[in-house]
């Protein structure tokens, strides 16, 4: 065990002459979680960024492995807390394609607007979250007031604010509140005149721009070869919506637009992100007044065992490709489940963009790359 | 050209940033389209969304009964073990063994509040509460014993 003054005065770890080691985080206020980046300086300029991953590890793959079909749903919410609904229908959606389970229509229209209201939901926390860490305070407030609209919706339909548990294999687990249509109504026609608001305070402002334009660069190739995908790798200019791709739930019967930048710097991130809450808003007002009658859970089992094999299913979460992938005995338990999240991915490419930039820039790239850490811990 | 873009940079930025003020200052004089909640001072009018998943309990009637046959279904639909059912059998006037609960225990510390033992009830006994202020000195006061004390099975109830 070293104590501090032992530290201090072991010089044999130290690196080149002008080099300076500083760790930031786990508990730093602008790393949005427990992420530890030990980064290496020169200067102001950044030579190296090394990731420390571990500190919410709670192990959830292997908690799954002991978990029924039924059981093991609610504990994705925990992963990408800001999109729990979108994991969640991950997960149904693999057990109903590994039993052949028949959702119903109206099932997967509810399902379609909420994915895409937590999408909204998302990004409007990212954009206070990213604002305040470049120095503006307010449009944090501006942002969550129109996402509290979003959570009293979330509320009266599936009984909680963020960790829902409201999608279970072969449909929802209740029918929605009498009151969803018109409230989610309300909602849009609020969000579509406040909209401007965060043009006008954020997207225009000059410090903004001059923070954002130019900063962590990435291209197309790199954000291939390192396996970016959301918003990430769409600003970059690769086209990687798996709703386009691989639509899943109603997601074929609506039109909207994959959002592609070029520039792939910070700037255009925040871009996507903005243009994507629009895209958003167009698939719940096509969706909205179309929610056909009917059942709401499809006919399941009491007990849910998966035919033997493997099975995978991807889906869109707001920070990227979700991928769920379960290896099945045929038992009530999946043998082994993996997930791949996309804020592993998206992270693993900040030292490659960071690379010689100021160290105030990274907090710009880090905001854009949009990190939840439990996503990336799991 | 290098001082026509100086110039013309200053100008966007003094105006992008007026732009930004002006609607921080429509708020500040329009103090009526700000939303926020009071919450500790408006506890009597608070009002959550009726499915709020607060806990888990368990409705009596007025004759203090309830609806729980102690068939286990709920502490086998729980991921965390968070509910554990011990049964008890009464003599009914006939003379005839009926299994009971003895006692429902509910470790409201260990639960999640997924709702998974709600929809797997099947005579709907226990249902989710809007209480959500559950903090307490001793973590041993978050387990909770659901049936009232003296309460029995509703009549008919299989």
């Amino acid at each position: 065990m070293y104590n501090q003054t032992d530290i201090i005065k072991d010089t044999t770890n130290l690196g080149p002459e002008g080099e300076l080691v500083v760790n930031m985080g786990p508990q730093h206020p602008a790393t949005h979680g427990v992420l530890h980046l030990v980064v290496t300086l020169n200067g102001e300029t950044i030579k190296k960024i090394e990731p420390h991953l571990g500190y919410i590890h709670r192990s959830i793959e292997k908690m799954c492995e002991s978990l029924t079909y039924r059981q093991f749903i609610y504990v994705t919410s925990r992963m990408d807390y800001l999109s729990s609904h979108i994991n969640n229908t991950a997960c149904a959606l693999l057990v109903e394609k590994g039993m052949q389970i028949e959702v119903p229509e109206r099932a997967k229209f509810v399902r379609t607007i909420l994915n895409e209201l937590t999408r909204i939901a998302s990004h409007e926390l990212w954009i206070g979250a990213m604002a305040m860490d470049l120095g503006a305070f307010t449009p944090f407030f501006y942002a969550f007031r129109e996402r509290e609209m979003i959570t009293d919706i979330m509320e009266d339909t599936c009984g909680a604010r963020l960790t829902m548990n409201y999608i279970v294999p072969g449909g929802l687990m209740y029918d929605i509140h009498p009151e969803f249509q018109t409230k989610v109504k309300a909602f849009i026609k609020q969000f579509k005149e406040k909209v401007t608001e965060y043009e006008d305070l954020v997207t225009g402002n000059i410090i903004f721009q001059s923070r954002t334009k130019g900063v962590g660069v990435l291209s197309a190739e790199d954000a291939i070869s390192y396996g970016c995908s959301g918003p990430v790798a769409r600003a970059s200019g690769v086209s990687c919506d798996i709703r386009k791709i691989a639509p899943y739930d109603a997601y074929d019967r609506v039109e909207f637009d994959e959002i592609i930048e070029t520039e792939g710097d910070s700037f255009s991130r925040y871009l996507v992100r903005v243009k994507e809450m629009n895209q958003s808003i167009r698939i719940i007002e096509q969706l909205i007044d179309n929610i056909p009658e009917g059942e709401f859970v499809g006919k399941t089992k009491n007990v849910l065992k998966l035919n033997k094999g493997e099975f995978y299913q991807r889906v869109e979460t707001a920070r990227g490709e979700l991928g769920v992938y379960i290896v099945s005995e045929g038992a009530t338990t999946p043998h082994r489940i993996k997930f791949r999240s996309p804020g592993f991915s998206n992270l693993s490419v900040l030292d490659h963009i960071a690379k010689g930039s100021k160290i105030g820039d990274l907090m710009a790239t880090m905001g854009t790359l949009d990190l939840v850490i439990p996503d990336i811990d799991r | 050209m290098f001082l026509k873009d100086y110039i013309t940079d200053v100008f966007n930025g003094v105006s992008s940033l007026l732009k930004g003020m002006r609607k921080t200052g429509y708020y500040f004089t329009h103090g009526k389209e700000i939303i926020t909640e009071q919450y500790p001072d408006n506890r009597a009018t608070l009002k959550l969304a009726d499915r709020f998943k607060g806990e888990v309990v368990m409705p009596h009637d007025e004759n203090n009964e309830h609806t729980c046959t102690g068939c286990t279904a709920c502490e086998l639909a729980c991921p965390n073990g968070t509910i554990k059912i011990i049964t008890k059998f009464d003599i009914t006037p006939e003379g005839k063994k009926k299994k009971a609960i003895d006692a429902f225990i509910y470790r409201l510390e260990m639960c999640t509040l997924c709702n998974l033992c709600i929809t797997a009830c099947p005579s709907d006994a226990i249902k989710m509460s809007a209480n959500f202020e559950h903090s307490v000195f001793d973590r041993s006061k978050l387990t909770k014993v659901l049936n009232k004390p003296g309460s029995k099975i509703k009549e008919g109830i299989e």
